[in-house]
């Protein structure tokens, strides 16, 4: 069968076609770049060891945000702490021990319904939930609760991914040298997982340190005078106070501004480094 | 030759959940302490036979197994295997199983081999190491590894891994050993390498193997069984049914005319 076209034309077209993409490739990646290097540029000069160590001061245009550093920290270990034991158990059931029936199927589907719900929603939800109704009032512990169930669904979606990866001749071979269910989940599925469940946890938090909308009604308060005591009390953290400071602060420096901006950055970005970390060693040292 | 039976089937029928069935009335008596092999086309049953066996037709999607199938225990007892209370995990360790690819464990050598005791609940650092010890003697591989028990054993060659695999079965000291095609991807040498340690193996095990090629069935047999779209269509001792077939379906495959 003779091709319509010259092998010259041929060859133009598929160059063009590559320029193309190179070209969206790289367009897509400006952004991001783009939104790093402007808040590390403008935000750089305000970072000091003060900056980050200490309380904020005359209505927050100066002084230091540590309390909201450690606020979004509180915040993230808690959550983690209380998301982590279900997500991953819920995902370790679906994957490995839930028949394939209706019921099955609807908790999934519950799950994809659960990832669409707005942030905002989430916060609202906790408000009634674990503000008013549980009467935990303002507090880390009901913006944690309100953040782990916003990033339950993630949780589970990349467990469930990092257990599928595992292959199946794992399973079969350890049942077939009379190892239990449970002890080809323990021994063998779990581990080899777990670099997986690993970064998918850490990507998940990432999220629930850097959003605003679930804390905003159940956690932040604009000013403490000084750190939380107990998970029962409010907290500063590092979006709201971003917020904050952005719209409500007649006279705010945007040094400020952008230096807060910078140092959530660096908590998120550093996130991400620490499961590419983890990926990269783990791929590394893969026995499989 | 005075043989007992190690294992009893009588009229098993399998079929799976999308329909096909599987196996169609099945009568075979499996001699101790000899190489009995099944062989025949693909899609005969053959496979679908091993895992009723150890029970591990469980794992997959079938709709109906029927029959019965009995295995006569070195201590004693008559273990009814398709009984649903049976404890298979129990089963699992008396009728060991090699697959056709060689799955390690992404594991050292070591722990490839202990893993099916620890999950037995052994934690006697001695027994274990005997265990690999006898188990990697027995497979033939002993003199490859000894000194690298505690390296992964990804790190083996296609065949060694098979070896290992076959130890690994060997550790749980079971008393029939099923083989589904074990050299099925191996080299010539390390075939023979394993059809050598079976020869030895038949004296303190019972083996049931399904061979890649005809040739290596009646290389091995002692008792030779031959499956055809899930019918047992004849079963005499090796000498007899690859020289003078009496059926001439077994025949014709033997000779190459169908497969």
């Amino acid at each position: 069968m003779k091709p319509k076209h010259s092998p010259a034309r041929r060859n133009r077209t598929q160059r063009l076609g590559f320029f193309f993409l190179r070209l969206v490739a790289i367009v897509a990646v400006i952004p991001i770049i783009a939104i790093i290097a402007y808040i590390v540029y403008k935000g750089a000069p305000a970072l000091s060891w003060e900056f980050i160590t200490g309380f904020p001061s005359d209505g927050m245009r100066s002084g230091g945000i540590w309390p909201a550093i450690v606020g979004t920290f509180f915040l993230t270990m808690l959550c983690a702490l209380i998301v982590a034991p279900f997500g991953i158990g819920a995902a370790v059931y679906l994957s490995e021990y839930a028949p394939d029936n209706r019921w099955t199927q609807s908790i999934r589907i519950a799950i994809i319904n659960l990832a669409g719900i707005p942030s905002v929603v989430y916060g609202l939800f906790g408000l009634g939930l674990f503000v008013i109704f549980l009467n935990l009032g303002i507090s880390i512990l009901a913006g944690s609760l309100t953040l782990a169930i916003m990033t339950l669904p993630v949780i589970i979606t990349t467990t469930e991914e990092a257990l599928r990866a595992v292959p199946q001749s794992f399973r079969v071979v350890s049942r077939s040298v009379g190892a239990t269910q449970w002890q080809t989940v323990r021994r063998i599925v779990l581990p080899q997982a777990l670099p997986g469940i690993m970064t998918g946890v850490i990507l998940g938090l990432e999220r629930a340190a850097g959003e605003t909308a679930p804390i905003l009604f159940t956690a932040a308060v604009f000013f403490l005078p000084g750190l939380p005591s107990s998970v029962l009390d409010p907290t500063m953290a590092l979006p709201y106070h971003l917020y904050v400071i952005s719209t409500q602060v007649p006279g705010m420096s945007p040094e400020i501004q952008y230096g807060t901006a910078l140092v959530l950055l660096i908590f998120v970005l550093g996130m991400n480094l620490v499961a590419t970390i983890i990926r990269s060693r783990a791929r590394a040292r893969r026995q499989w | 030759m005075n043989t007992k039976n190690k294992i009893v089937t009588e009229n098993l029928v399998l079929q799976y959940s999308d329909g096909t069935e599987s196996l169609k009335d099945i009568s075979l008596n499996i001699p101790a302490n000899s190489i009995s092999v099944l062989f025949g086309p693909a899609g005969g049953g053959k496979s679908t036979f091993l895992r009723i066996l150890n029970r591990l037709n469980d794992l997959a999607n079938v709709k109906q197994v029927s029959g019965k199938a009995t295995l006569y225990s070195d201590t004693g007892e008559l273990l009814d295997i398709l009984a649903p209370d049976l404890d298979v995990t129990s089963l699992r360790r008396r009728v060991g199983m090699v697959f056709a690819r060689p799955v390690v464990l992404p594991m050292s050598i070591r722990q490839n081999l202990t893993y099916g005791l620890e999950a037995a609940g052994e934690r006697n650092k001695n027994r274990l190491n005997e265990a690999v010890d006898r188990s990697l003697r027995q497979a033939a591989l002993w003199d490859e590894v000894k000194d690298r028990l505690d390296d992964p054993a990804v790190d083996l060659s296609g065949g060694q891994q098979q070896r290992l695999c076959i130890a690994r079965s060997l550790a749980l000291e079971p008393e029939v050993l099923l083989l589904d095609e074990p050299t099925s991807g191996l080299d010539p040498i390390s075939t023979g390498k394993v059809e050598a340690s079976l020869q030895v193996l038949k004296n303190n095990y019972t083996i049931i193997l399904v061979p890649h090629s005809v040739q290596q069935a009646a290389r091995a047999a002692d008792y030779a069984a031959f499956f055809l779209q899930g019918e047992l269509i004849e079963y005499a001792p090796g000498k007899e049914i690859f020289t003078h077939p009496t059926i001439q379906q077994t025949a014709d495959y033997i000779e190459g005319r169908f497969g």
